[in-house]
């Protein structure tokens, strides 16, 4: 169950979004983000998908793959789409059956966010799909070092994220290991009702949690004994390189952003 | 309790870009009553193997038989209850797996969950404690509270409690000092004579599985390339060290030994006691011929 999730993890490879500098995909997926919202109706909706799909061939991410990924939000996803449906009453209505009734507009926008959603999903998994970790953050610290003039500690917000995302695969792992020790106890979280499901949860929140506070300790003073004091003054092994690649993104981006703008009603 | 693997294959993440395949065709039969080691070094899907052994991991191809129960790939079986209260899994580490308040309600988790009635749970609480060499003072404090060897033996307990008749062990004795380590394993020996249990132990302590199993199986890449006697297994060191193993100390010592004096001993001795007897009868036959 928890190998299916792909939230935070990185599969190498050497595709043309891979190459990408962290820095122009970071760039980008903020942006892409606010420029979702401009699209308002079925063309605007349809280019932004195309143009994702687009984007999933250029990964050589295979599309199953980020399809079984999203799974876990399904729920959420059918979820705003029924309150679409039932909760807007405007337009023809489509269908009535005893009190449920369907109005065009409520499917329009039932469908469009639905949309919204998928492209928002597609578009982060890739980047984190496609981008390691280490890479993730090293653009993320170099896109907000500005903000240290106004006292935003950039460097360590970088390296709590760096460390949650280390951490997750390790985490699921451990849930998943502690999982089955409590089921091999007869402890049973996928049935009964849904307060026996909660009383299952203590055995398996409180020795992750245990493990996770271990774990922290231990980091903190494996980094201590190398000797880490911070950002001041480190240099980088990595250094980051932008090319023609990261410009023709964004500047597509742009052109994205003016198409939708014009064909938006 | 029978338990019969045929030709069990077993992958990770199937079909998605990190599918892992880490069983690959797995025969092998453990016998009601014996005592079973699984050696392998890392990474030869030994622990794979094991969360088999009650349904924790169903296999993607061939079929698993507990006892009445089959499971066999790509079908559904309902209530697995009966059979992860039949087979008792302590997993590596299983100081991980402690949570409540208290020593005593810990090692009653695994009991209630089957049903066993309080006041029984708490009957064997007491006992399994006695029994693991644990003052009792430490069913009332908190499971954190104790020193690592002492909660590996509560987590023991948790499992011993539910009064399985098949102990699976994944390397019990790991992070151990060494006279935690043989007290652990004289332990278990004793519960597989005393109560007759199935004992399967998985572990890279070609020691250990000398010193306890009466029946070994080699796995290595997936696959149980061996499986057989002991002194069979350990005897043949060429073939051992094929699948990156090696024999255990007391075989090395009389392979050893053997060169020194220039003639084999009668038998591989499995066990410190067994050579230390066969060494003082060569040691005596010198001095009758002297």
């Amino acid at each position: 169950m928890m190998e299916k999730m792909i939230f935070g993890r990185y599969i190498p490879g050497d595709s043309f979004i891979h190459k990408l500098d962290p820095r122009s995909k970071l760039a980008f997926v903020f942006l892409f983000i606010a420029v979702v919202f401009l699209a308002n109706n079925a063309v605007t909706y349809a280019l932004l998908l195309a143009f994702t799909l687009v984007t999933v061939l250029f990964s050589r991410i295979r599309l199953y793959f980020l399809i079984n990924g999203l799974k876990p939000i399904l729920f959420l996803l059918v979820f705003t789409f029924l309150m679409h449906i039932f909760f807007t009453r405007e337009g023809d209505l489509l269908f009535k059956w005893q009190f449920i009734e369907v109005y065009e507009e409520g499917l329009k926008q039932g469908i469009f966010i639905s949309v919204r959603f998928l492209v928002l999903v597609f578009i982060t998994s890739i980047l984190t799909l496609t981008t390691s970790p280490i890479s993730i953050t090293d653009g993320l610290e170099i896109l907000l070092n500005p903000f240290k003039r106004f006292k935003l500690p950039v460097h360590e917000l970088a390296l709590m994220m760096s460390i949650s995302l280390r951490f997750i695969p390790t985490l699921m792992d451990e849930t998943d290991k502690i999982m089955k020790a409590q089921m091999a106890r007869g402890s049973d979280i996928s049935t009964g009702s849904i307060k026996e499901r909660i009383k299952a949860v203590v055995p398996l929140l409180i020795p992750l949690f245990v493990s996770a506070f271990k774990r922290a300790e231990d980091l903190a003073v494996a980094m201590e004994v190398r000797g880490y004091r911070g950002g001041e003054g480190r240099t980088r092994y990595r250094q980051l390189k932008w090319d023609w690649r990261d410009s023709t993104i964004l500047l597509l981006l742009v052109v994205v952003t003016i198409v939708l703008w014009l064909l938006r009603s | 309790m029978d338990i019969k693997l045929q030709q069990v294959g077993y992958a990770y993440a199937k079909d998605s870009p990190f599918e892992k395949r880490a069983l690959v065709d797995v025969n092998l039969h453990i016998p009601s009553g014996s005592f079973q080691a699984i050696i392998g070094h890392t990474g030869s899907g030994k622990s794979t193997l094991l969360q088999h052994l009650n349904a924790l991991l169903k296999p993607t191809e061939g079929t698993v038989a507990i006892g009445d129960l089959m499971i066999q790939a790509g079908k559904k079986v309902k209530n697995l209850k009966p059979v992860r209260q039949k087979i008792g899994i302590v997993f590596q580490f299983p100081e991980h797996q402690l949570f409540d308040e208290t020593v005593l309600k810990d090692i009653m988790f695994g009991p209630l969950n089957f049903g066993v009635p309080k006041e029984e749970a708490e009957r064997r609480a007491r006992l399994l404690i006695e029994q693991l060499g644990l003052p009792e003072e430490v069913l009332h404090k908190s499971p954190f509270d104790l020193s690592g060897g002492q909660m590996r033996r509560v987590a023991i307990a948790g499992v011993l409690a539910m009064e399985p008749s098949v102990l699976v062990l994944d390397e019990p004795t790991a992070g151990l000092d060494p006279r935690g380590r043989l007290e652990i394993m004289d332990l278990f020996r004793k519960l597989h004579v005393d109560k007759g249990l199935t004992t399967i132990l998985v572990t890279h302590s070609m020691e250990d599985a000398a010193r306890y199993a009466d029946r070994v199986a080699i796995m290595h890449e997936g696959q149980c390339v061996l499986s057989g006697d002991p002194i069979d297994i350990f005897g043949n060191e060429e073939q051992l060290a094929e699948y990156r193993l090696a024999a255990p100390r007391v075989v090395r010592f009389q392979r050893e030994f053997e060169a020194l004096i220039g003639y084999p001993l009668p038998k591989l001795c499995l066990t410190e006691e067994q050579l230390a007897i066969e060494i003082g009868r060569v040691a005596q036959g010198e001095r009758e011929s002297k």
